[in-house]
């Protein structure tokens, strides 16, 4: 058997162990299984995959499906109207195929037109890898946002030990919806985690997201909006990474429509021997006149051997737009440093407070006071943990 | 013995010779002013004393204390009592004013075996010194310098150095940039804070400044050495006549002006 064939033999046994589901749903899975095994997992030949070796998920053998969560619903009990949205927004690459595969419960939110929710909706993934046994969990989550209707969102994956997080977010936006949302991953430091989440904005919609990378071994994350008309996405992420991980943010922003704005502010800290990547792809279509877009990538690179690798990628097909973009690659600043110590704190110190302050800006854009303070207390502790930081 | 003691010191920045062989003599209680063309090396000479690793020692030694200085970090030399204000002082964003000058504060002190402050007893040991920096107590909750207008940085120089309490102060330039009224709070709360035990070193292209920080001995630093030392009706003299009554080439100034 050749290696690719030896992998997807390897998913068939965990597919065919799975209990069979009601028709709709098996059908659902089949196809996407058939789906996954047609494309196999990417390999750093394909473009999108280039600086982000999958080989550690693929060659891995897994024991089974982690156990979903108590506060998700079977998705067989989804009312029909939602059904629909299912798979319709998420790429049709091998890990949304996979996750669909494997669907069987989900964490659902619809909240109804023109209400507003108040309070943060969490839903948090935990994943425990014993010793010896390595679980897959392909979390799903779907929201479904009406006409007129806000809410706010947090998505936190943790987990102990080692194990393949494979996660799909669907997000509807509808007309004038507000959306905050939240994602926070803080996975064990062995895992794996590849995550796609899709939004699809109605018009005059807005959608904040915040994409938080911390933990895991090996982090994927394929960020995508589609805007329609007057539509506006802010789209910020912090990666922080030390060690051998490697955080790769891919984020696809397509303005569909006329009147549409975007926001992209991504920041990396890079450590030790880990390597990140951002490429930032932002599509104009003909129709969407008028698009205002800004995309920034920093990075904050703290040792010789941190590897990153940074591309925007502009497809503009509308000719009367704004879009900018730019990316930096820098150390601590040796003037800030020297100024800090010229007063007496120490070099270590120093440096923890510099970086701090460079992850602050991304910080302070959380409009949850909790939260905010809760990522400032990891910050904190993982600047101080590794003095070099 | 001298506080500070500076002998045939040599500094280079890349492959290029600042400083040519210094020598200066600081005893406690005193205050130096170094006056000198743009580009003659003061700065130089500042951020080499306060540890700033841009720039080599390539000869002769400092004492400070007793303690040879270029073998201390430096925030080793900030916690021994020295202290730097800047000639342009470092935005920050991100790291609040409060925040870091706390920190400094708290190092400084257990360095001293003094107990460290809570934020309360700080707020306290400060709000008189801002006042009469006339500081906004807004700056303490924003970052370090970040968007202070010129004035203000030099303010908040003088400000954390009433709050460090240094034994030995180097003003860079702590009075270009300031109008008068600015020029006389700034010299108000450096004379508030001489005495027997503290020395300072002020660089300063301007009488004005000395006027009102009275120094006990002032010298001209031109092309890294000092070529003239005297009491202070030098600075009178060179007000007057120039650096060219010195015989000094401006040439350094006059590029430096353009
Ligand atoms: N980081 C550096 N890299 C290259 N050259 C430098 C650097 N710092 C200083 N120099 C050079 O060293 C010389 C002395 O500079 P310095 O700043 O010490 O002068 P200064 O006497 O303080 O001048 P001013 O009165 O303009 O402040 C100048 O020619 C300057 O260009
Ligand atoms: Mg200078």
């Amino acid at each position: 058997m050749t290696a690719v064939a030896e992998q997807i033999g390897n998913w068939l046994e965990q597919f065919t162990q799975q209990e069979p589901a009601e028709p709709w749903l098996q059908k659902l899975r089949d196809s996407a299984f058939a789906r996954f095994t047609e494309l196999g997992f990417p390999t750093t030949r394909d473009e999108e995959w280039r600086y982000t070796n999958v080989a550690p998920i693929a060659r891995a053998n897994f024991v089974g499906q982690a156990p979903g969560l108590p506060s998700n619903v079977p998705v067989a009990s989804l009312p029909e109207i939602d059904r629909e949205h299912l798979g319709r927004y998420a790429p049709q690459n091998a890990f949304v195929a996979l996750n669909t595969a494997f669907l069987r419960d989900i964490a659902f939110v619809r909240v109804a037109r023109g209400t507003v929710v108040v309070q943060p909706i969490e839903i948090n993934h935990v994943v425990s890898g014993q010793a010896g046994s390595l679980p897959h969990a392909h979390p799903r989550t779907l929201i479904v946002v009406a006409p007129g209707a806000q809410c706010t969102i947090v998505e936190t994956y943790k987990g102990t030990g080692h194990y393949f997080t494979n996660a799909v977010t669907e997000i509807v936006a509808g007309d004038g919806a507000v959306i905050d949302h939240y994602k926070i991953e803080r996975e064990s430091p062995e895992a794996f985690h590849i995550a796609t989440m899709q939004v699809s904005l109605g018009r005059s919609a807005n959608f904040t997201t915040h994409n938080i990378s911390l933990g895991g071994a090996l982090v994927r994350n394929d960020i995508g909006a589609t805007l329609s008309e007057g539509a506006e996405a802010t789209v910020n992420g912090l990666y922080l990474v030390n060690g051998t991980q490697h955080v790769d943010n891919h984020t696809v922003i397509d303005h569909a429509k006329p009147h549409g704005s975007s926001h992209e502010l991504y920041k990396g800290i890079l450590d030790g021997h880990a390597s990140a990547v951002f490429n930032g792809r932002i599509i104009v279509r003909k129709d969407a006149q008028k698009t205002d877009s800004k995309q920034t990538n920093k990075n904050l690179v703290l040792s010789d051997d941190a590897v990153i690798d940074t591309k925007p990628e502009l497809q503009i097909f509308a000719d009367d737009v704004r879009c900018t973009h730019g990316a930096t690659i820098g150390q601590l600043d040796a003037e800030s440093l020297f100024y800090l110590q010229s007063r007496g704190i120490g070099k270590a110190q120093a440096r923890s407070l510099l970086t701090q302050a460079f992850a602050q800006d991304i910080i302070d854009r959380i409009k949850i006071p909790e939260l905010r303070n809760q990522l400032e207390k990891v910050l904190s502790e993982k600047f101080h943990e590794h003095g070099n930081y | 013995m001298a506080l500070l003691e500076i002998k045939d010191l040599h500094a280079t920045v890349g492959d290029r010779e600042i400083l040519k062989g210094i020598d200066l003599t600081v005893e406690a209680g005193e205050v130096h002013a170094i006056m000198g063309p743009n580009g003659s090396g003061k700065s130089t000479l500042a951020q080499v004393l306060a540890g700033r690793e841009l720039y080599h020692v390539t000869g002769g030694q400092v004492t400070y204390d007793g303690k040879d200085l270029l073998a201390l970090s430096p925030e080793d030399r900030a916690r021994e009592g020295i202290f730097l204000a800047f000639q342009y002082p470092v935005e920050i964003p991100g790291v609040s004013n409060m925040y870091f000058l706390k920190a400094a504060l708290n190092t400084i002190r257990k360095h001293r075996n003094l107990p460290e402050l809570d934020a309360m007893d700080f707020l306290e040991r400060i709000r008189e010194k801002m006042t009469a920096m006339n500081m906004d107590q807004t700056l303490l909750n924003r970052p370090v310098n970040a968007g202070f207008s010129g004035g203000e940085k030099k303010r908040n120089e003088i400000f954390q150095m009433a709050v460090l309490e240094p034994r030995l102060a180097i003003l860079d330039e702590t009075d270009s940039g300031l109008d008068i009224d600015a020029l006389k709070l700034v010299a108000a709360g450096v004379n508030a804070m001489r005495s027997a035990e503290r020395a300072m070193i002020v660089v300063t292209h301007y009488q004005r400044l000395l006027s009102e920080i009275v120094p006990d001995y002032v010298h001209v630093l031109a092309d890294g050495r000092i070529v003239k030392s005297g009491g202070k009706e030098l600075a009178l003299e060179l007000e007057a006549g120039g650096y060219a009554a010195l015989g000094i080439q401006e040439e350094a100034e006059a590029v430096g002006k353009a």
